[in-house]
């Protein structure tokens, strides 16, 4: 996870386009600036960030799902729970699973486990949408090799 | 059995937090009950699922933003119910 740069997953595990779901990992790292605020003598997690981190796994699995001629852009958040800490250091599993293919729109349930343990889930709502420039499209593609979504020889087949 | 207007009058309501009394087949959705593009997506996510459809709201955007229809064909309850049983007739057919 790089905090800062808000790029909060570190690798896909699984995806399954069929089942419609995805298996990411992340690891918290021990030191960034949001900890100095967030919070002094207690790093703490930013509950906004896990739930960043539930929507970009989301995401890759809707931006494959759409073979990277859509992207989903955060619309809503339902039901978001925070059940525990998550601490520098700690090692998260996010799963996310498309429950609903509309038109323009989709959601999913998403959730990030510690050891095993859940630890926040979510119901995300996105605006699935056009590559708004070219630019960005490739660049999704060039981060979606970077965390194992998509294998260098797809990037290079274009 | 409700009809496709109530159905979709209830889910507003629900959705929405809009007096079901309020509600009626000549309300346009946004004009006249005023919901906007964020709710109309909770309201179609209802609407898909009690209808067993893809309500094609991206088609429908797309052909009044090009100006080949208006808002009241797809927003107007009655026009939307309308639409909403030619999707449901198309897909038993």
């Amino acid at each position: 996870m790089r905090l800062e740069y808000f790029l909060l997953v570190d690798r896909v595990i699984s995806q399954d386009l069929a089942a419609r779901t995805i298996c990411c990992e992340a690891t918290v790292p021990t030191e960034s600036t949001v900890f100095e605020g967030h919070f002094p003598g207690f790093p703490l997690m930013p509950g906004v960030l896990l739930i960043e981190t539930m929507a970009q796994a989301s995401g890759w699995l809707l931006v494959a799902a759409n073979k990277f001629q859509r992207m989903p852009f955060l619309a809503a958040v339902k039901e978001a729970k925070l059940r525990a800490f998550v601490m520098p250091g700690q090692r998260l599993t996010i799963d996310a699973k498309v429950t609903h293919d509309g038109s323009g729109y989709a959601m999913t349930d998403a959730s990030i486990s510690c050891d095993g343990k859940l630890v926040c889930n979510a119901t995300i709502t996105f605006r699935v949408v056009r590559f708004p420039n070219p630019d960005f499209a490739a660049e999704m593609r060039r981060r979606a090799v970077t965390v194992g979504l998509l294998s260098s020889e797809a990037l290079a087949d274009g | 059995m409700s009809s496709t207007f109530d159905t979709i009058a209830n889910i507003i309501t629900e959705t929405c937090d809009i007096p079901r009394d309020t509600i009626t087949p000549e309300s346009h959705a946004i004009n006249d009950l005023g919901i906007d593009s964020l709710d109309f997506l909770d309201i179609a996510f209802a609407i898909d699922k009690a209808f067993g459809i893809k309500m094609p709201l991206e088609q429908w955007t797309q052909e009044v933003n090009d100006g080949k229809a208006t808002t009241d064909q797809y927003f107007v309850l009655k026009n939307l119910s309308a639409r909403i049983d030619e999707l449901v007739a198309a897909k038993s057919a």
